[in-house]
């Protein structure tokens, strides 16, 4: 976490997994064993209820080893990389800054352009709630290290693939080409 | 027509439904509902001295006959005795199913007595496992626990049940269809990439055809040596791929990897084409990957898409089904050629054939001197026309075996690649001989290993599996010392047996089997016929060998494939 996400080469992975116990355990163990490491992995159900959908985000320089690993395992159905562009990436962090009341109306002005709302409202503090793509939530935080960052959380990254015949999607297909 | 069946009822009537002839296992309290009905089944039960036999005896039996082999454990240590042989059948691709107890729903996670969470400790040695919570699901499991281990990249599948489960009821079904939506194995190759190979194989001018275990899973032996004969390949057969190809062809160059023959090896070294098929890349085979086959383009099929690009780039890649995949390669070669030869490639095979003249497997056996395993290996296959399953454990033994003994079918060579196993031969020979009854099953095996397993000897007597085993007792724990003597200067720290070692004649008889000892060469071929010649119960023969043999050609671990050393004093 300490890692600022821009500086390390980053892959986001979805894997759609059969819903069935001791699925997650299989996946984060494939991982393990095969010495790649995890950076966030976000779990949750899909339109069709048989199955889940995990987006792993993992550290490493290529991912088609460890794509073909989780192919192997018998409850995974499906597994795509999503190449920078290619797919829509939101993450959720909830951040605690310090903000005394001198500087508590400059504090709200910087989130209210990221679109963070105040939470949780202390003494000293506030908790905003700020989502949108990894540069978002960085570039926010970046902003708000000067005044204190006491606390955050983060929810992992979720993705979803562009429709190719989407406005982003085309451009996104133009800049791998 | 619905019928009320106890868990372990349906448990048993399952397994009868998968054709299981036998299970080797050892009852425990919480498998023991399982028992009960065992007891009527027509299913043979071998009961076994310790569970990790069970699973190398389901493993020996998986080879030999090409079938599931099924093992029983209880919970807690019957599951953790296991693990090695899953270990073992995972790396190697054996198709096993283990069923184990476990204690009840309610106790799990309580720290209940002989619990252990043998799901979890299965799951990275297990090509799938599961844990049943619901009695309705046993008919399903079992059926997809069978079609798991044997479809695809075959490899051992663990069934969990807790006690509970299988002494609740249920209404006997047979399995309806299987419901897998991840897992589609690929049997036929790509057309197009069987085409570029078969193109790049037709171009090449020193191309070698590197076989592995995947031949003998998919019983494509037949099949491999068509292709072989069609394309004008020589032929490696690694480790696991032994008799994928008869050793006696004229194509075979025999195995290759870090005690495998100069010929072998180099030709893979020098070829400019791997026609690489159910084989991996393993470190055994390739030495330093960096120095392995430097010119040779790489033609990859697997049935195991993750196999490919492992190890080694392939140039063309092609997942499928050994079998069939060499049925279409040897199709499109065909029609290529038309009317026409292959390529008679005359100055490869020259330099090969000049290889194989000069770089001779060798040693010496002195009428006066100790005996040589090699000798032992070689009197074996003169005397039985090399008509065996020959099965070994792991180390100096193991390689002499593969080294020496002309394997000219697929399952006649069981032995324990991946994980090297030491122990493995007499449970695995145990389990042969009960999947190939009419077969001569004979074990190489060390002295070192015969002490992890000897126990399951008893099993082979009371349940009259007469395995012949043969220990080639050198007194140390040979491989290891052979390291030692040349890397860490001769200190033997830890691998002396020598005055240790127990009588093995008189534990052989102690545990029910003939046993016998041969001392001087003069004595081996005797000694071999009188083990031969015994058939109601299992034979160990103890020949006491040469204590400094050592095991050449060796390419010393992590080195380039292009020092092969022959004899120790080239490692100077």
């Amino acid at each position: 976490m300490s890692t600022p996400y821009k500086n390390i080469t980053q892959h986001v992975i979805t894997v759609m997994v059969e819903d069935k116990p001791g699925v997650l355990a299989r996946i984060s163990s494939m991982f393990a064993r095969r010495g790649f490491n995890i950076h966030s992995l976000a779990v949750g159900p899909t339109v069709d209820p048989q199955l889940s959908r995990m987006t792993v985000v993992a550290d490493g320089p290529e991912m088609e080893q460890i794509i073909k690993q989780l192919y192997k395992l018998v409850n995974t159905v499906k597994v795509t990389e999503h190449r920078p562009g290619q797919a829509v990436e939101r993450e959720i962090m909830l951040v605690r800054i310090n903000a005394d009341s001198k500087r508590r109306g400059e504090i709200l002005d910087a989130a209210g352009i990221f679109n963070a709302q105040a939470v949780d409202v202390g003494a000293t503090t506030i908790t905003f709630e700020v989502s949108g793509d990894p540069g978002h939530l960085a570039d926010f935080l970046e902003l708000m290290r000067p005044y204190g960052i006491v606390d955050l959380v983060k929810s992992g990254r979720i993705a979803l693939a562009r429709d190719p015949k989407s406005r982003n999607g085309r451009r996104a297909e133009l800049r791998s080409a | 027509m619905s019928e009320t069946l106890t868990g372990a009822e349906a448990l048993i009537r399952a397994l009868e439904h998968e054709g299981v002839e036998v299970i080797f296992g050892m009852p425990g309290g919480a498998i023991l509902p399982a028992y009960d009905p065992l007891y009527d089944s027509p299913i043979r039960h071998v009961l076994v001295r310790h569970e990790q036999g069970a699973g190398h005896m389901a493993s020996g039996y998986a080879h030999a006959t090409g079938r599931v082999g099924t093992c029983v454990a209880t919970s807690g240590p019957g599951a953790t005795n296991l693990i090695t042989a899953l270990q073992d059948a995972y790396m190697d691709s054996i198709p096993v199913v283990a069923i184990t107890g476990q204690v009840a729903r309610t106790s799990i996670g309580m720290d209940a007595f002989q619990e252990a969470h043998t799901w979890g400790i299965s799951m990275p040695v297990t090509k799938h496992n599961y844990l049943v919570t619901d009695v309705d699901e046993i008919p399903d499991v079992i059926r997809e626990a069978f079609h798991l281990a044997a479809t695809g990249r075959p490899g051992p599948v663990l069934v969990d049940i807790p006690k509970d489960v299988l002494n609740e009821t249920l209404q006997w079904h047979k399995p309806g269809e299987l419901n897998l939506p991840g897992y589609k194995p690929s049997v036929k190759g790509h057309p197009k990439q069987v085409q570029a190979a078969i193109d790049m194989i037709h171009a090449s001018e020193r191309p070698v055809l590197y076989a592995g275990g995947g031949i003998i899973r998919a019983n494509a032996a037949d099949r491999l040596r068509r292709f072989a004969e069609v394309a004008n390949l020589p032929t490696v057969t690694t480790l696991m791929g032994r008799g994928a190809i008869p050793d006696s062809h004229p194509l075979a160059l025999g195995m290759p990897g870090m005690h495998g023959n100069y010929t072998a090896i180099t030709a893979m070294q020098k070829s400019d084409l791997l026609v690489t098929i159910g084989a991996r890349f393993d470190d055994r085979v390739t030495g330093k990957v960096d120095a392995f086959a430097p010119d040779a383009k790489v033609i990859h099929v697997d049935v195991d898409p993750a196999e490919i690009g492992k190890v080694r780039n392939a140039d063309v890649p092609i997942v499928g089904d050994a079998a069939a995949v060499l049925e279409q390669l040897t199709f499109a070669m065909e029609h290529l050629l038309g009317a026409n030869p292959a390529p008679p490639r005359t100055e490869w095979f020259a330099t090969i054939a000049e290889w194989q003249r000069t770089h001779p497997l060798q040693y010496e056996q002195d009428p006066d001197g100790p005996i040589q395993q090699q000798y032992v290996i070689q009197e074996l296959h003169r005397i039985t026309h090399g008509d065996a399953v020959v099965v070994a454990g792991v180390g100096q033994h193991q390689m002499w075996a593969s080294q020496y003994w002309g394997f000219e079918r697929p399952r006649t060579w069981i032995n324990s690649g991946g994980l090297g196993t030491m122990g493995y031969a007499i449970p695995a020979a145990i389990g042969a001989k009960a999947g190939a009854p009419d077969q001569l099953v004979v074990a190489f095996d060390g002295d070192g290993c015969f002490q992890m397993t000897m126990q399951e000897l008893v099993t082979a007597s009371v349940e009259q599996i007469p395995v012949k085993i043969f220990v080639l007792n050198n007194g140390w724990l040979g491989m290891v010392k052979q390291w030692q003597r040349l890397f860490y200067n001769e200190r033997y720290s830890a691998t002396d047996l020598t005055g240790t070692n127990p009588d093995f004649v008189g534990l052989a008889e102690a545990m029910g089997c003939a046993g016998f000892r041969a001392e001087r060469p003069d004595e081996v071929a005797p000694t071999i016929e009188k083990a031969l010649a015994i058939n109601d119960r299992p034979v160990v023969v103890e020949f006491r060998c040469d204590p400094d043999a050592m095991v050449f050609p060796m390419v010393p671990a992590g080195g380039s494939n292009d020092d092969v050393v022959m004899r120790p004093e080239d490692l100077a």
